[in-house]
């Protein structure tokens, strides 16, 4: 049957059908004032006229380029080596959808096979996802999945995960039976132990902790995750998946998911996306893990070949009862993560994990010198810090914003507690004159 | 297709034998042959309660995910360990080494309700053959 736009008779045999005479006596119920409502748009462009309008807006941002920048907080200035969008710029991985017919995409699930590969290598877990959208998202997931798989009630949470993180946790368990209870931090920003194993009880499913935390500190989970497991719970760890280029990996902490953005591996800051959600468990829960699974195996001829594999879990299979409806994956993203590590390499990323610590520190090191601000020098980090200034912080990025730089993230949007405290980001793209120049600012204010 | 005697069936294809106030569940040999190779079997917790004709199980092939319904109403006693590291029991041996459950029935009459080997017969001649 063609697919043209119908006829009037057609129209008119399907109003009878439903025993309405015109379509007015269709859409009655619709406030007539409400049925033609006037659109106040302006009237049309050319398209010259349209794109120098787009670029008059364009230019009302400013860039990570067009200033310097020490904002981070979940989403961090990289170097991005060209070839990583060479790459994933042909057309055969940029326009390529969800493989339907996904063995028959042999290079789509290699790219994704590599990718799984690499992040069970640097998480230290068994089995990796395919990706999913973003950090937040991957990290609700992993929730669920601990609520499935032990079948408890509650979530326990470190409030000093992400706040976009626990806020997309909560959404996603909004309307269910299932509760977030939060652990707070100490003065220092790290997880309150004593609170923490107050609450760990037989209600817990699965614990939250993210290492870098969100102040930028690096937790000590030290006897974590076997108290966590004595308790029969899950452990979930959100890592920086750059930091564990030099830090001990969710794997070694102990922990059953490492699930996080995935961001700083070769993605650019965006606007906040289109990111990555990596997404790693033990072998114990890989019949619970949502999204797409890449493996290896042999074709008919016993021939090396990729294919999607565990697919009983998930949807078109499980119908109702699979745990996600995740059955997409962040693809593109998940390739340019892959390209970006294999280009620099396991020595390459520890490099790279070495220098964002080193100039972080050194940074620290100098605003410490300055009266008008604190830092606590003592607190392991791995890129990001906490700075306390003695003036309202508000006057203080309002005035090196007007110089171009761009002083850090505002904690008390966050934690209204912490006032006039803000999170300062430093990676590899800052040089020395450029952390320089930034002290000295800082010392003007 | 050999459906023993001695066991008692579900129109979705479990058997099941009872011995005293417990009995141990599985698939029949027709159920097995249609879900083809079995790869993972989700085995219920133990203390579980469940309920007549409502999942206790699932058991997975290659190719999908099946329920397993329990055939009458109880709480579970024991689950079949061995299907943890070999699966492929369920195809080798569906009525002995393949039981997947074992449960103390809290209504004994429901077993009233269950076919006679003949009974289950009869129904597998009238499945739809592909």
């Amino acid at each position: 049957m063609p697919y043209l736009s119908l006829t009037e008779e057609e129209k008119k045999a399907m109003l009878g059908q439903v025993g309405v005479r015109s379509f007015d006596d269709l859409i009655m119920d619709i406030p007539a004032s409400l049925r033609d409502p006037k659109i106040n748009l302006p009237s049309s462009l050319s398209e010259p006229e349209v794109q120098d309008l787009i670029s008059k807006l364009g230019r009302r941002n400013t860039t990570t380029r067009d200033a310097l920048s020490f904002l981070g907080a979940g989403s961090y200035e990289h170097f991005i080596p060209a070839a990583v969008f060479e790459i994933i710029g042909r057309q055969e991985f940029l326009t390529a959808y969800t493989p339907y017919q996904s063995e028959a995409s042999q290079g789509t699930l290699q790219a994704i096979y590599e990718y799984q590969s690499l992040m069970t290598e640097l998480t230290g877990l068994d089995v990796s996802n395919a990706s999913h959208y973003d950090g937040a998202t991957s990290l609700a997931e992993a929730a669920l999945v601990t609520l499935r798989h032990t079948d408890r009630p509650k979530l326990l949470v470190a409030r000093s995960v992400h706040p976009h993180y626990r806020e997309t946790i909560r959404t996603y368990l909004a309307g269910t039976p299932y509760k977030v209870e939060e652990f707070g931090f100490d003065e220092k920003g790290n997880f309150d132990r004593e609170e923490f194993f107050a609450k760990l009880n037989a209600d817990v499913a699965g614990v939250i902790f993210q290492t870098p935390n969100f102040f930028g500190n690096i937790e000590d989970l030290e006897g974590v995750s076997e108290k966590i497991r004595a308790n029969g719970s899950l452990m979930i760890l959100t890592a920086n998946p750059l930091s564990l280029g030099l830090l001990k990996s969710p794997g070694e902490w102990g922990a059953d998911i490492a699930a996080g953005e995935g961001q700083p591996l070769g993605l650019p800051m965006e606007f906040g996306g289109p990111y990555l959600g990596y997404f790693v468990t033990s072998k114990a829960l890989m019949r619970r893990i949502p999204g797409r699974l890449a493996g290896l195996t042999q074709d008919a001829d016993g021939k090396r070949a990729f294919c999607l594999t565990l697919q009983a879990r998930e949807q078109h299979i499980r119908r109702e009862r699979a745990g996600s409806n995740i059955c997409s994956n962040q693809a593109l993203c998940a390739l340019a993560a892959c390209v970006y590590m294999t280009l620099l390499g396991k020595n390459g990323i520890r490099e790279i994990a070495e220098i964002n610590w080193d100039r972080a520190t050194y940074l620290r090191q100098n605003i410490a010198k300055l009266k008008n601000f604190e830092v606590d020098s003592t607190q392991s980090i791995f890129n990001e810090f906490r700075v306390k200034s003695n003036k309202p912080f508000a006057k203080i990025e309002e005035k090196l914003m007007a110089q171009g730089i761009f002083p850090g993230v505002a904690l008390e949007r966050f934690y209204p507690e912490l006032k006039d405290q803000f999170l300062v980001c430093v990676t590899e793209t800052k040089s020395r004159e450029n952390l320089d120049w930034f002290v000295e600012a800082l010392a003007k204010c | 297709m050999d459906f023993p005697e001695n066991l008692r069936y579900t129109k979705t294809h479990e058997w099941i034998t009872v011995g005293g106030t417990k009995a141990k569940v599985g698939v029949t040999e027709y159920a097995q042959k249609e879900i083809s190779d079995v790869v993972f079997v989700e085995l219920p917790k133990q203390g579980q309660a469940v309920q007549q004709a409502k999942m206790a199980a699932v058991v997975e092939s290659v190719k999908a995910a099946f329920d397993i319904y329990a055939p009458v109403s109880g709480k579970i006693t024991d689950a079949n360990k061995a299907l943890e590291s070999n699966p492929a029991l369920i195809n080798q041996s569906p009525y002995t080494e393949g039981w997947i459950f074992e449960l103390e029935l809290s209504n004994p009459a429901e077993m009233n309700t269950l076919m006679t080997a003949a009974q289950y017969h009869e129904v597998v001649q009238q499945a739809p053959k592909h």
